[in-house]
């Protein structure tokens, strides 16, 4: 670890207390704004090496607004702006100088609706792989597979890859993104409320998913679902008005809060 | 139930009743004029139907003839203007919906095409003629093609533009996570997303322009004979319509009516087409 990682990690003492795995993704001091108005104030989390972080709070705390900042979606739109800095092993992401094509290669990013592209459930994993990487046939073919298999999707569609996408079921859509986003082999991998369109059967599924993919990859959920937080998360963090208020352990944050406004929200008492 | 609210009740059931009768009696209205043209260019149109409308040239006055240089013509010129107009129209549509989108660059761009969309063909007939016609010395099919593909460029401009700002946000967030560039998740992507839309676009500019007169009047001329070259001049078949139909003789009003009947049957079958396509991919999203 580099000594300003270290440095970054530091400053949270309280997390980092309990937080013992090393920190994959660091926000520092981060600050966003839409076209001047402000969403997020001066967060500071550290996200650990290979465990689950959820981030939870109420609609418009800035939830999907910080995740969104991790692989700079946000560029897209014009008048979105985030500030300070945010290391990925060390380097900062937010330096224009970092290229978006190897940040994203990096940290891979699912979203609350599944949208597989309009081609087959082949091309939908090749299609990143082949632009980062030149692989001949057999190679892809393995590839594709594997990341089919990681997804937990290889079995429902090893015999129609050259199906249309647009062909499977919610829950399988939402599988095949997951594989998309892991065939490029990235480090982290960002969910935007991945299950929140999915019904309870494909939820289970994918939240055993998480478990599995965390031997591999920095995870990283936002949700608006309790029990999915504490079912599956290692480490929660708390965003209330675009701040972060309590980040720490799941079950400490689940069972004893040390801010009023994080033991409201978990009770339900608000948002 | 109590008395008054029994007699509020069947009074709504009186005005809903009469809305009901008047919305079916307009459209009714609006059907009948429809079905009239349909059936005069139907009947007049089969009854002049004969093999050599599509194997003999527009005769002379009083001789036997047919419409095959027309048609090749129409044909020719509407292909080249959707040639011309397609790749332009595409283009602007993309910038418009990808690049320029919430912009007031975008707005103003978005009006003028609603401008050029609702321009006055005739007018772009006289644009391309004092343009391409007056300087080239003679009318030719290449002109009148230009001004055809005025008339589709605003169309598929517009149909490309709305096509691409229906495909969901979340499927370009989709593919840029993945580090794949803009330009390449436009063409790869959300090409493939809208295609079905932007194929029926094409398909309506082409339907659109196949009835075009005015603007082939001034530039495409009139040709009574077979020719494929496009710096020549060529006939088309609503110019050729606008002379027969209004001569005084038997034959040429006779081919008019066949070609309208051609003209009205092709529109028609682009139309089906394009809403063929649509519908199909519908079914195939659901």
């Amino acid at each position: 670890m580099t000594d300003m990682n270290f440095a970054a990690a530091t400053t949270l003492t309280s997390v980092t207390e309990q937080v013992s795995a090393r920190a994959k993704l660091s926000a520092n001091n981060v600050d966003f704004f839409y076209k001047g108005a402000q969403a997020l104030k001066g967060i500071n989390l550290n996200v650990p090496e290979k465990k689950i972080t959820a981030l939870i709070g109420p609609s418009g705390c800035g939830k999907s607004t910080l995740l969104r900042v991790f692989n700079r979606i946000y560029s897209l739109y014009p008048g979105q702006e985030a500030r300070g800095e945010v290391l990925l092993d060390g380097e900062n992401i937010l330096d224009p100088k970092y290229s978006l094509n190897r940040l994203r290669s990096k940290v891979g990013m699912v979203f609350q609706k599944p949208v597989p592209f309009p081609m087959s459930i082949y091309d939908n994993v090749a299609y990143g792989i082949r632009h980062h990487e030149t692989l001949p046939r057999k190679v892809m073919d393995e590839r594709v597979e594997q990341a089919l298999r990681q997804a937990a999707l290889w079995d429902e569609v090893k015999d129609k890859l050259k199906n249309n996408a647009l062909g499977l079921s919610g829950g399988q859509q939402q599988r095949l993104c997951i594989a998309r986003a892991i065939a490029l082999r990235p480090q982290v991998l960002l969910f935007d409320e991945p299950t929140s369109a999915l019904d309870p059967i494909a939820t289970g599924k994918i939240e055993q998913l998480f478990a599995e993919l965390k031997q591999q990859f920095t995870i990283l959920i936002v949700t608006h679902n309790m029990q999915q937080a504490a079912r599956c998360s290692d480490f929660t963090a708390f965003m209330y008005l675009g701040e972060l208020i309590e980040h720490g352990v799941t079950e400490t944050i689940f069972t004893k809060p040390t801010k009023q406004q994080t033991e409201d929200y978990i009770t339900g008492r608000f948002g | 139930m109590s008395a008054a609210s029994e007699k509020l009740y069947r009074y709504r059931r009186m005005k809903n009743l009469l809305a009901l009768v008047l919305s079916a009696l307009a459209a009714l209205f609006g059907l009948f004029w429809l079905v009239w043209i349909l059936w005069v260019t139907l009947s007049k149109g089969m009854s002049h139907l004969n093999l050599g409308l599509f194997t003999q040239m527009t005769p002379a006055a009083g001789e036997d003839g047919g419409m095959l240089n027309a048609f090749t013509g129409s044909l020719e010129i509407g292909l080249l203007a959707i040639v011309i107009g397609t790749p332009v129209g595409i283009a602007a549509g993309t910038y418009l919906a990808e690049y320029v989108n919430h912009s007031k660059l975008g707005t103003v761009i978005r009006f003028m095409n609603d401008i050029l969309l609702s321009a006055p063909s005739i007018v772009l007939g006289m644009f391309v003629y004092i343009t391409v016609v007056v300087p080239m010395g003679h009318a030719s099919a290449f002109a009148g093609s230009i001004a055809l593909a005025f008339i589709a460029l605003p169309v598929i401009v517009r149909t490309t533009d709305e096509m691409l700002r229906l495909v969901p946000s979340t499927m370009r967030e989709a593919a840029l996570s993945l580090g794949i560039p803009q330009w390449k998740v436009t063409v790869q992507v959300l090409y493939r997303a809208a295609l079905p839309g932007i194929t029926t676009g094409v398909l309506l500019a082409f339907a659109r322009i196949s009835g075009e007169t005015a603007p082939l009047l001034f530039t495409a001329g009139g040709n009574q004979y077979f020719t494929a070259n496009v710096l020549e001049p060529m006939a088309s078949v609503p110019t050729v319509m606008n002379n027969f139909a209004m001569s005084p003789f038997e034959n040429w009003n006779g081919l008019a009516w066949a070609a309208a009947f051609c003209m009205t049957l092709f529109v028609l079958a682009l139309g089906i087409l394009a809403r063929a396509i649509l519908l199909r991919n519908k079914v195939s999203h659901d």
